[in-house]
């Protein structure tokens, strides 16, 4: 088979699927003939080439999907009568926010950071999927820790967490001068699509 | 006095936690949140939670442990600061406000970075990818939640549909919370642990009846014994038997 044969095989499966694909499943298709890296490649051009039409394809922690472009929402919303879509709350939003640059966190530091009760936003959020349980911390109680999963990319369409807007202080009237101390999300362990499948929340 | 030379004005907007409501009062004074003018925001701090007692709203308690502490950070301010051995007054490291604004600072860069998600969120939310059918769907697909509004609004539908034109006959049958309850959960348990909303209400002509079916789905929701979902907006309204009720082990 050659690349050109592969990448119209890529772009097809990519247009029936309802799901999002990740690079070990389209492997299968081909027998793991093709690498992954050849895969990538594909589906990197194919990105690129889809700029310039009227739909997108997206890479959301290492899944890939063909979705609408913004501007046609309208349209969507007019044909399927979709008036408007739920949001998270402030609350929600605020929790998500504080979880997804300090994971792994447990509740105890969320809220010391909230200033307020977090148990039942975080019992929503874990409920929606948007965070998962990493672990225990091994401090007196042993608390759980919290951290983002793969939905959570998906909901707010960040390909990985690096994708997260910088966490600046405020420049402020400090007499030191601005501070400058940049929070950078923590995504070591969740960059690679392998680390993504692991992410999954088991059912 | 007239709402407008009234001293102080808030409009009452739901705040976050006691966090969320000092920004917004350092924010409306226009002061230095690295000099804060600790007097000034105690008072009207403690004039909202006041407002709130007065309105009858709940406030978290986190709020009053807020009031203490800066009424604290108040009483200490007004302490003589006593030099070190040199004679020297660090301003710097005595001030008692220092805890607090730490606090409000790693507070508000959160806040702006929720702010930033809701920008992502919304943007996402025009985003729209190939739609599964409603007949093949799977217990693994993304559920959106159904909100309260949902429900009314499909109870609405429900009412306007299944309501006779004229009603002329009384009768005072006993439509009992408890047998409904114990029918919903026997029809889930009859098809599966799944059922849609409309063919849970088939045959039931009384509005009554169907108040009540509604009650108890709520209340079964409360219970967490069943999980009501839909796969899209203004989809059918399934009822799932809730499966991870007995299996919960987050606190």
């Amino acid at each position: 088979m050659n690349r050109q044969q592969a990448k119209g095989i890529i772009e097809t499966l990519l247009f029936i699927s309802t799901r999002p694909l990740t690079l070990e499943r389209l492997r299968e298709v081909f027998d793991r003939e093709i690498n992954r890296a050849a895969i990538k490649t594909i589906l990197d051009e194919l990105i690129a080439e889809y700029q310039g039409r009227n739909l997108q394809l997206v890479e959301i922690g290492g899944r890939y999907q063909l979705c609408t472009r913004p501007e046609y929402s309208p349209w969507i919303k007019k044909f399927y009568q979709i008036e408007k879509s739920t949001k998270l709350s402030q609350a929600a939003l605020e929790t998500l926010a504080i979880i997804a640059y300090k994971q792994p966190i447990t509740r105890v530091e969320i809220e010391e950071i909230r200033g307020v009760e977090s148990g039942g936003v975080l019992r929503t959020l874990l409920e929606k999927k948007l965070v998962k349980v990493l672990g225990r911390k091994n401090v007196p109680g042993k608390p759980l820790m919290y951290g983002s999963t793969w939905e959570f990319l998906q909901y707010f369409g960040l390909k990985d967490l690096s994708e997260l807007p910088s966490l600046k202080d405020k420049e402020l009237q400090d007499p030191a001068g601005p501070a400058e101390s940049v929070v950078q999300p923590l995504c070591g362990d969740i960059n690679s699509p392998q680390d993504i499948e692991q992410l999954r929340i088991p059912d | 006095m007239s709402p407008s030379s009234t001293p102080f004005t808030i409009k009452l907007q739901v705040f976050e936690g006691p966090l969320d409501l000092l920004l917004h009062l350092i924010k409306q004074n226009q002061v230095d949140i690295y000099d804060i003018p600790i007097a000034l925001i105690t008072e009207q701090y403690v004039e909202y939670l006041e407002l709130m007692t007065q309105l009858n709203l709940d406030f978290a308690s986190e709020f009053l442990v807020m009031a203490a502490t800066l009424i604290e950070i108040k009483s200490r301010m007004l302490l003589p600061v006593i030099p070190d051995p040199e004679g020297q007054i660090n301003q710097q490291t005595d001030d008692p406000r220092e805890e607090l604004v730490q606090r409000l600072l790693e507070y508000q860069k959160f806040k702006e970075a929720a702010l930033a998600l809701r920008k992502h969120e919304g943007h996402q939310a025009e985003v729209f990818t190939r739609i599964e059918d409603d007949s093949t769907e799977s217990e693994k697909d993304l559920f959106l939640d159904v909100s309260m509004f949902d429900l009314l609004e499909a109870f609405r539908r429900l009412l306007q549909e299944k309501a006779p034109e004229q009603i002329r006959e009384i009768t005072r049958d006993e439509i009992l919370l408890i047998d409904k309850l114990s029918y919903i959960l026997e029809q889930l348990e009859k098809r599966g642990g799944k059922l849609s909303f409309l063919s849970l209400t088939e045959g039931m002509n009384h509005k009554l009846e169907l108040i009540v079916t509604f009650l108890a789905l709520l209340e079964l929701v409360h219970h967490r014994l069943i999980k009501l979902r839909q796969s899209r907006p203004f989809g059918q309204i399934w009822i799932w038997k809730d499966e991870s009720a007995a299996s919960q082990g987050h606190n």
